[in-house]
């Protein structure tokens, strides 16, 4: 049964919103900009949409958040569903969204995240939303903020495995060069491993520039059936895996601090899919904090366990390394606007595989994997996309 | 890491009420199990090793070593500003769970993985006493 999804729902439509700093937008504004976006590269219009994704905005919940942006469009669905699980929101839906499609529920799903964490919100009202994923009675009141969360994993790394901040580092400069090849992305000036390790603390180990930006932005797909996907004007992405795992919500009642359950995600995605790790042409890697990146490159089979640091900072995962992530800049480095921060590694994902990448083509790009996470290294999601070569 | 107005208070519930209620008379209390006698917390309805309930309060020793830590250098919000730099940790407890505390009476840049510390009780309110630590 664990192939039963394989190949039989693809992306027929990929698009982003502006992003960074978008005030002359609204959260909704933003999620129906890029409904429409992706529809128009589907060659779709909104009526033929009979299934609707979406997730909440901080800067601007809705109670029922799907259901209030299929009223803003004037759309009626017969799939509809608001979804939050953090980072892991945008791959942990996918599935359920594919499923609706091969049970016939529905034909055309439309998978639209979007917030405006930068100028909808103040500094302290972003930052206090979002330390509220600390257990409120025995997390909350020690004052942790997110970036400290992560940095207790971090510590833990360097602790068990002589990793280093520089390792850290390395990821930033990487996801730094691969945005300076993105005109969209938010922050573009090339940095160094001295320019990370120069900027500020914000919770030792982690400094500034190990931690992903906080931004302004949306993207949507547009998913329909293998057997439909060949009547669209872009070359379908097929979804081939999809794989959860689950350890904890709360970084204290982790039972490792130093490896996650993006491990069970990644083999079940890659035992779907019917591929292994070493095959992938790109991945595009969940990047809140520099050393998440390291735990999915060893807990994903990308390399040894203990080993991320010295594989990352080998320049393995920079385009033209023998597995580049990020190929957009990554949260670090193209945008994050919270929870819909995962889609925009999904909209690349398929111009990587469409082979209209420009200048960050990754040459010969037909299979990728993608990873996210939410909570604290809590909730894991791994999606395995192909070209049509891949089936 | 005193109370200023602000800070986020502890929401105590019924299931944790005895939990803050000891807190508030210097003891560290954690849940074990009548049945095979699994100790845990944060407190919850059930044994999380065998699923039996009725779990019964014990006095922990106090006693732990550090896990892991960070220094933070800017504040979760403007009522924990005057703290900074300020530990976050994850305690190991002798008797095996894992709990988040701050550590105190120490300079930050001294605490060290392993280290190890006790429990000590700040009362931020009439109700709420924060069980953290110090190097022991
Ligand atoms: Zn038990």
């Amino acid at each position: 049964m664990t192939d039963s999804l394989r190949g039989r729902v693809a992306i027929v439509g990929a698009a982003d919103t502006e992003v960074g700093k978008v005030p002359h937008m609204t959260p909704m504004q933003l999620c129906a900009d890029a409904i429409l976006r992706a529809l128009a590269d589907a060659g779709l219009t909104k009526d033929d949409v009979d299934g609707l994704v979406t997730c909440n905005s901080m800067a601007e919940p809705y109670m029922y958040h799907a259901e209030a942006t299929a009223e803003y469009l004037q759309i009626f669905p017969r799939f509809c569903i608001g979804v939050g699980a953090g980072g892991g929101t945008t791959f942990s839906i996918l599935h359920h969204a594919a499923s609706a499609i091969v049970s016939g529920m529905c034909n055309t799903v439309v998978v639209a995240m979007a917030d405006s964490l930068r100028t909808g919100m103040t500094r302290e009202r972003a930052m206090v939303t979002q330390s509220s994923s600390g257990h409120t009675q025995f997390e909350s009141p020690y004052g942790p903020t997110v970036p400290a969360l992560y940095a207790l994993i971090a510590r833990a790394h360097m602790d068990t495995y002589g990793t280093r901040p520089e390792h850290f580092a390395s990821v930033a400069v990487t996801c730094r060069k691969h945005a300076a090849l993105n005109e969209t992305a938010q922050m573009r000036e090339p940095i160094t491993v001295e320019d990370v390790l120069n900027s500020r603390l914000i919770a030792d180990p982690l400094r500034l520039l190990d931690c992903s930006l906080v931004s302004d932005g949306g993207a949507a797909i547009v998913l329909t059936s293998a057997e439909r996907a060949a009547d669209f004007p872009h070359p379908p992405v097929y979804m081939l895996g999809f794989g959860e795992g689950y350890g904890h919500e709360h970084i204290s009642q982790a039972h490792s601090l130093t490896e996650s359950a993006a491990g069970i995600a990644g083999a079940r995605a890659c035992e779907m899919a019917g591929v292994t790790p070493r095959e992938m042409d790109f991945a595009q890697l969940y990047d809140c904090f520099t050393p998440v990146v390291l735990l999915e490159l060893e807990d994903l089979g990308f390399c040894a366990k203990g080993e991320g640091g010295g594989f990352a900072a080998s320049g393995a995962i920079e385009l033209g390394g023998a597995l580049p992530i990020n190929t957009h800049g990554g949260l670090l480095s193209h945008c994050h606007p919270g929870n819909p921060g995962s889609m925009f590694a999904l909209t690349e994902s398929v111009s990587q595989l469409r082979g209209k990448a420009g200048a960050r083509q990754v040459s010969g790009a037909e299979l990728g994997l993608l990873h996210a996470q939410g909570g604290i290294l809590s909730s894991h999601t791994t999606l395995i996309l192909g070209s049509e070569a891949t089936l | 890491m005193s109370y200023k107005l602000g800070k986020h208070l502890p929401p105590v519930n019924g299931e944790s009420a005895p939990y803050w209620e000891g807190c508030k008379q210097g003891e560290l209390r954690l849940q074990q199990c009548p049945s095979c006698s699994h100790i845990q917390f944060y407190p919850r309805l059930l044994c999380t090793k065998c699923s039996g309930r009725g779990l019964s309060w014990i006095a922990a020793s106090g006693a732990g070593r550090v896990k892991s830590f960070t220094i933070v250098r800017r504040a979760v919000s403007e009522a924990y500003e005057p703290d900074v730099p300020y530990v976050i940790a994850l305690i190991e407890l002798a008797e095996g769970p894992t709990m988040m505390s701050n550590i105190v009476s120490c300079d930050p840049e001294t605490v060290e993985m392993n280290m190890s510390v006790r429990v000590t009780f700040d009362p931020w309110t009439e109700e709420i006493s924060m069980p953290l630590f110090e190097p022991a």
